[in-house]
């Protein structure tokens, strides 16, 4: 179990320390990247629940900004089957109920339910890929001060932008109460039993009550009057510019053209 | 039970952003305008806690799984639905841009599904009813058990809802439903005795906090008409997109369940609202469009030129790869040396 905590803080932390490098990607606005992807994912969901072939084109994206922002594939692949088991275990039943054929390749009988279950996956994929790109080259607390910019209540990204200030200190203080109390509970491995639970939940809120009107009265003794202020300097350039229209044009022709089986005929004809 | 953006739809993942938004920005001006400025780092660090406090975890007596707590009554309880909306949303944006739970468009769902249901249902509608002003630990326990477990339901029932209207997964809305909520009564039986739990270890302890967080939110208070606004607005939304798109696809019994209840239950109050809305969701909903035109499910003709199309796809895709491949090459040198 604290294994499961120790991952937790793990990966938050190699998020945040992967958002700190400095490539093309990482200086880009927030809102470029923050809009580029929304564009991204309303795409990609909106293709009919069959759709394979042009859904592929769209792994594009992900793989230019993984590249551009020199991140690591193997991470991101690894976070994204620890997420994907809902999805399979909603998606496998589409092979089961819908057996109507739709695709025969050569003797093959490829039925709409196994085609409609590979376009969730791929779907699954890319959405998730690209929310975790732009994390891992965007950084959490500049995506917060991206949405404030386009328009999300000030207050809700300063709740965002403390949450996560103390997140790595409630889960520290977790974690060293689950250490403690794996130390002391010798032939129960660590196993917690309900009332201890409690206990242990109760006393972690009533230090996080306490904490936070410690915070209050330094936020009330360094001058805070109700009002919130966040400094942020961001500059929508010319660069940014190019990247999101240049970016969100390919995916709305994509959408709207059917250019992959123009492609594939073209390479068939090709070889013919 | 986070809901993924693969199985959404763009009508119903942005209409639920809709109006997840706009239920963050009415509960931003409450929270702001109701002048406890000590409010804002308590929510920010009990949204830290309950982060916290799932990982930590509890064997359940006499089956050998394992539980944990979900929060979200329990800060209803501590906060008032306002503050306490806020940051289950906060908790739900960090678990989704850092665990992929669920997905960026999911996100309006989740925030829907885990936060307006235990906030201004649960909480105002049950909990708040049944402990009534002078609570016993008797009736702290019936209501946070009914609150979470309704809660809960409703959640799920969210979760299947919506998967269901957006058509991409084949399972038929009933059995759906026989599949998530029992896993959510059990889920929600565990989160009500936590949740009692919990308050009654504070009750015990410092009771102060307690009557401090009911007096922040006095009875009479709990604003119903608002919710229901925005319930309404969500069905009226997916239903009237909805039905429009069901009529493209014959098949299906959850298509036409929906479109008579959507019918049922909206058409006759706000034929006005309805038609203006659905004039504020095409304007403001560009790409549904796209997708609903054209629905590959029933065109056995587009089809027919999918072998050609997926060996287009995988050309792109390849050329995709090698570009990235490329690029990181390039800029490995720049980053090895800062």
């Amino acid at each position: 179990m604290s294994a499961k905590i120790d991952r937790v803080l793990y990966e938050i932390g190699h998020m945040d320390s992967l958002a700190e490098a400095d490539t093309p990607l990482h200086r880009l606005d927030p809102r470029a990247n923050l809009l580029t992807t929304a564009v991204f994912i309303v795409c990609v969901v909106s293709f009919g629940r069959y759709e394979i072939a042009r859904l592929l084109p769209f792994f594009l994206y992900p793989a230019v900004l993984i590249g551009l922002g020199d991140l690591p594939l193997g991470f991101l692949l690894r976070k994204l089957l620890i997420v994907s088991p809902f999805v399979i275990f909603i998606g496998i039943f589409n092979p089961w109920l819908d057996r109507t054929v739709l695709l025969q390749l050569g003797a093959l009988d490829i039925s709409g339910g196994w085609l409609s279950f590979i376009s969730l996956l791929l779907r699954f994929s890319l959405t998730v890929g690209a929310a975790l790109v732009l994390i891992a080259s965007t950084g959490f607390t500049t995506i917060c001060m991206g949405l404030e910019k386009l328009g999300a209540p000030r207050i809700f990204a300063v709740q965002l932008l403390l949450l996560y200030r103390y997140l790595f200190i409630l889960l520290d203080q977790a974690t060293r109460m689950i250490r403690a109390h794996a130390l002391r509970s010798f032939t129960r491995r660590g196993r917690i039993t309900l009332r201890v639970f409690l206990q242990m939940l109760g006393n972690l809120l009533l230090r996080t009550i306490d904490r936070a009107q410690r915070i209050h009265m330094a936020m009330l003794s360094r001058g805070f009057t109700g009002e919130i202020r966040i400094v942020r300097q961001f500059r929508f350039g010319p660069k940014e510019f190019f990247f999101m229209f240049g970016f969100s044009g390919l995916f709305i022709l994509l959408r709207l053209t059917d250019a992959v089986s123009l492609l594939g005929h073209l390479a068939l004809g090709g070889i013919r | 039970m986070h809901m993924a953006d693969a199985l959404l739809s763009p009508a119903v993942g942005t209409t639920m952003w809709a109006v997840t938004a706009a239920t963050t920005a009415y509960c931003s001006t409450k929270v702001r305008k109701s002048l406890d400025d000590r409010k804002i780092p308590l929510m920010a660090v009990l949204a830290a806690f309950v982060f916290a406090a799932q990982m930590i975890n509890f064997t359940i007596p006499a089956t050998g799984s394992s539980g944990h707590i979900g929060g979200g009554l329990l800060l209803a309880i501590l906060l008032g639905p306002h503050a306490a909306f806020l940051a289950i949303a906060s908790v739900l944006s960090v678990q989704a841009l850092f665990f992929a739970d669920g997905g960026l468009l999911a996100l309006g769902c989740n925030i829907f599904n885990l936060g307006v249901f235990p906030c201004f249902i649960a909480y105002p509608l049950i909990y708040k009813k049944i402990i009534g002003s002078d609570p016993t630990s008797g009736r702290l326990l019936t209501a946070s058990l009914i609150a979470a477990v309704i809660g809960l339901q409703l959640g799920a029932l969210g979760v299947v809802t919506e998967t269901t209207l957006s058509g991409i997964s084949a399972l038929p809305f009933s059995s759906f439903v026989l599949l998530m909520q029992p896993i959510h009564l059990a889920i929600g039986i565990v989160e009500g005795v936590v949740t009692a739990g919990v308050i009654s270890f504070i009750w015990q302890t410092r009771p102060e906090i307690l009557t401090r967080a009911a007096a922040d939110q006095p009875l009479g208070m709990v604003p119903i008409k608002p919710i229901l606004i925005g319930l309404i607005m969500a069905t009226v939304l997916t239903g009237g997109v909805l039905s429009w798109y069901a009529s493209e696809h014959p098949d299906g019994l959850e298509w036409s369940m929906f479109k008579v209840s959507g019918h049922e239950e909206l058409q006759a109050p706000s034929a006005g609202v309805h038609s203006s809305l659905e004039g504020v969701q095409a304007k403001t909903a560009f790409l549904p469009d796209y997708g609903f035109k054209e629905t590959p499910g029933n065109d056995s003709g587009r089809l027919g030129t999918s072998v050609a199309g997926l060996v287009g796809g995988m050309l792109v895709m390849l050329l995709g790869a090698g570009i990235g491949l490329v690029l990181k090459k390039r800029n490995a040198p720049i980053l090895s040396n800062p």
